[in-house]
């Protein structure tokens, strides 16, 4: 029986003209596009100079700065007041003045002062620019410090010197950070929302009445549903590894197991808030708005793009029920430190729990609406 | 002939359908569509709800389908509570909702094959029982059940609804959007169905299917106004009905119910049905009243009462208590 209803899903899903190209397309274009557009690095800063000093080093200064490869140098000014200028007809996104006599006072005197000055329209890119190139000018100075010392090593002063090492992301290369994550949203979508909308679409066509009236109980009935789903879900992660690997380079540094078995976790949890929503709606556009609504949410206080530990308190503590976070710290974890199941116990706990919780509410509502 | 089969099937037979004070409200209103409603349907019978949009009659079909539970009353198909034993009656009867509701991106056959297959039987073993029907759709059986043309939607809804030998079927307004041809068509699928000892409770809003059923229960507004059969609430319409027709219907219509012994008048096509209750009243006198208020060409006759007439009456003394 199930077998029959198992075929025929296949038969339905295969035959629309629109969902096996989505299935496929879907996730390609998650991964292929995303990664490259949802990206934190800000690149091509447009710099205006301001240069008073033209000596050795304010020369040497802005060669370090444009060769950075951040910096993109479209504008030597006279003036700060010129300089604005182009900030305003949107040449220059960030301004460096170096002031006269710049070279003497850092060779005389040890130090001297440089002006920064950042368009913060976009405050993303005025914060990092003008981060990037404190870094720089800081950079500088201390080869140029290191250089002094050099010459009078009589007097050596001790240096400590930092070195900072990015742990499992080693270019901190959001790439790396963002695709683990995907994958999730991937699975959401295909596991959690599509059988609901397909569940939702038979009650509107009226053939869930139909299928009521005949002997086939509930629960093979929403099986049916769920169980093709389930199968693309994974065959579209397996995909998903593919592309990862292929595209980034990127192998998951624990045991593809372990994401296979809190991927089956997740989908069992993701499909019964699916079922609820269904349970829920008459119509394909009710459980669409209410999906959309959720998925906007859920996204958004997962931690896919900012992180979690950035939030307020208060939303903090509503991520707490947000099932895609902690699958996604399960990919990143798994992906880039390489945790294994024992590591990974409140993520499972939480996951675990989702998935009851939702599947007995989804059970419990859906005997109310007959 | 149909008086007399049914009532040969009253002796011989048990009860297929019985309905108890069975009632259903709606909403936090508590609009009523189903008030308090019994009645008993024979096995092998054909046995119609009639009435119009709205009267209650899905309602009523889907609580004894098992697909709504009702407020209160009790009701059993083939001696099964429809609450208590709903799994066992949906093994046992068949439902065609008023709703095309197969699957339409499946083929005809796939369609077939698979209430076939959920009912634990094949095509094969009960293709004689839809051998009639299903033969006239069988030269499209890989077009896709969406590109039907709606008689054969109809005909291809009554195959799944037959495939596993069901011993009560359910048909909710199953002529309704159906042309004249295919409806007198279909008819005489549900004569040979019933040869079968197949129970049949059929639900329509056309008055004049209603001499093809067995008996009949007129419904209106959640209430049974009448249970028997066709001819026989016929022939209990003890009052004297005329066709009334002239030049000027909408006009005549006002004019005919102020005449102080004209009961009930209504449209029934080119003319006017009026019940008279005035025994000595002669079409002449109501000729004459009619010229005086204007009219010409007017043509007054006895008619022949129908189902619609009774429906009408029952209706009025109804809303007259």
């Amino acid at each position: 029986m199930l077998k029959y209803l198992l075929e025929k899903e296949f038969k339905q899903i295969i035959r629309n003209s629109f969902m096996p190209k989505i299935i496929l397309i879907f996730p390609v274009m998650v991964l292929l596009v995303f990664p490259w557009a949802a990206n934190f690095e800000i690149k091509n800063i447009n710099l205006s100079v301001i240069d008073n000093d033209h000596s050795v080093y304010s020369n040497q200064l802005v060669q370090k700065v444009i060769s950075s490869g951040y910096f993109r140098l479209t504008d030597v000014s006279a003036n700060y007041k010129d300089a604005l200028q182009s900030i305003e007809t949107d040449k220059a996104d960030l301004i460096l003045e170096i002031p006269a006599n710049f070279e003497r006072d850092l060779v005389r005197e040890q130090h001297s002062k440089l002006l920064i000055s950042a368009n913060t329209v976009n405050g993303t890119k005025g914060g990092l620019g003008s981060a990037y190139l404190s870094g720089i000018v800081a950079d500088f100075s201390s080869q140029v410090r290191a250089k002094w010392i050099q010459v009078s090593s009589a007097t050596s002063i001790p240096i400590i010197n930092t070195v900072t090492q990015f742990r499992f992301n080693p270019q901190l290369s959001y790439k790396i950070f963002m695709v683990p994550a995907l994958m999730v949203m991937l699975l959401t979508m295909l596991c959690g929302f599509l059988p609901a909308l397909n569940i939702v679409g038979e009650k509107e066509a009226g053939t869930m009445e139909q299928i009521n009236v005949t002997p086939i109980t509930r629960f093979t009935f929403i099986i049916s549903k769920l169980l093709p789903y389930w199968i693309i879900g994974f065959i579209v992660l397996s995909i998903s590894f593919v592309i990862a690997y292929l595209i980034y380079g990127l192998r998951p540094e624990g045991h593809l197991s372990t994401i296979y078995f809190f991927a089956a976790i997740y989908i069992l949890g993701v499909s019964g808030l699916g079922l609820v929503i269904s349970n829920y709606s008459d119509t394909m556009q009710q459980a669409m708005f209410v999906m959309y609504f959720f998925m906007l949410i859920l996204i958004l206080m997962s931690g896919l793009f900012t992180p979690v530990i950035s939030m307020p308190q208060w939303a903090q503590y509503i991520t707490t029920v947000n099932p895609l976070k902690y699958f996604m710290q399960v990919m990143r974890l798994v992906y880039l430190k390489g945790s294994d199941i024992s590591q990974l116990t409140t993520e499972l706990t939480a996951l675990g729990s989702f998935a009851i919780v939702f599947n007995l509410w989804a059970v419990l509502s859906y005997k109310k609406t007959v | 002939m149909s008086i007399v089969n049914s009532k040969l099937s009253i002796v011989n037979s048990q009860l297929s359908i019985k309905v108890t004070g069975l009632t259903k409200s709606y909403g936090k209103e508590k609009v009523v569509a189903v008030d308090n409603v019994s009645f008993e349907v024979n096995a092998g019978e054909i046995f119609g709800l009639i009435g119009p949009d709205g009267a209650g009659k899905t309602t009523l079909i889907r609580m004894l389908t098992t697909l709504l539970v009702a407020n209160s009353g009790t009701a059993t198909v083939d001696g099964m509570d429809v609450v208590k034993d709903y799994k066992k009656i949906r093994g046992s009867i068949g439902y065609m909702p008023g709703r095309f509701s197969l699957y339409q991106d499946m083929t005809v056959e796939e369609n077939l094959n698979l209430f076939a297959t959920v009912f634990n039987t094949s095509i094969e073993k009960n293709y004689y029982l839809i051998k009639d029907i299903y033969s006239q759709i069988e030269p499209f059986k890989d077009r896709r059940a969406g590109k039907l043309s709606g008689g054969m939607k109809q005909k291809l809804a009554l195959s799944c609804a037959l495939i596993h030998k069901p011993s009560v079927l359910f048909l909710d307004e199953p002529t309704t959007g159906v042309d004249p041809v295919s409806r007198k068509e279909f008819w005489g699928m549900l004569k040979n169905l019933k040869h079968q000892g197949i129970t049949i409770l059929v639900s329509t809003p056309y008055m004049d299917e209603a001499n093809l059923c067995d008996r009949i229960a007129l419904i209106n507004m959640g209430k049974i106004l009448k249970i028997d059969t066709p001819q026989n609430i016929i022939n209990d319409f003890g009052k004297i009905l005329w066709s009334v027709q002239s030049n000027n219907l909408p006009k005549l219509i006002t004019d005919l119910r102020m005449n102080k012994h004209v009961l009930s008048c209504f449209a029934f096509g080119a003319a006017h049905h009026v019940t008279i209750g005035n025994e000595n009243f002669s079409m002449k006198e109501l000729e004459s009243y009619l010229t005086e208020k204007g009219h010409k060409g007017i043509l007054i006759e006895k008619a022949q009462p129908n189902i619609e007439d009774c429906f009408m009456d029952f209706g009025m003394e109804n809303s007259n208590k």
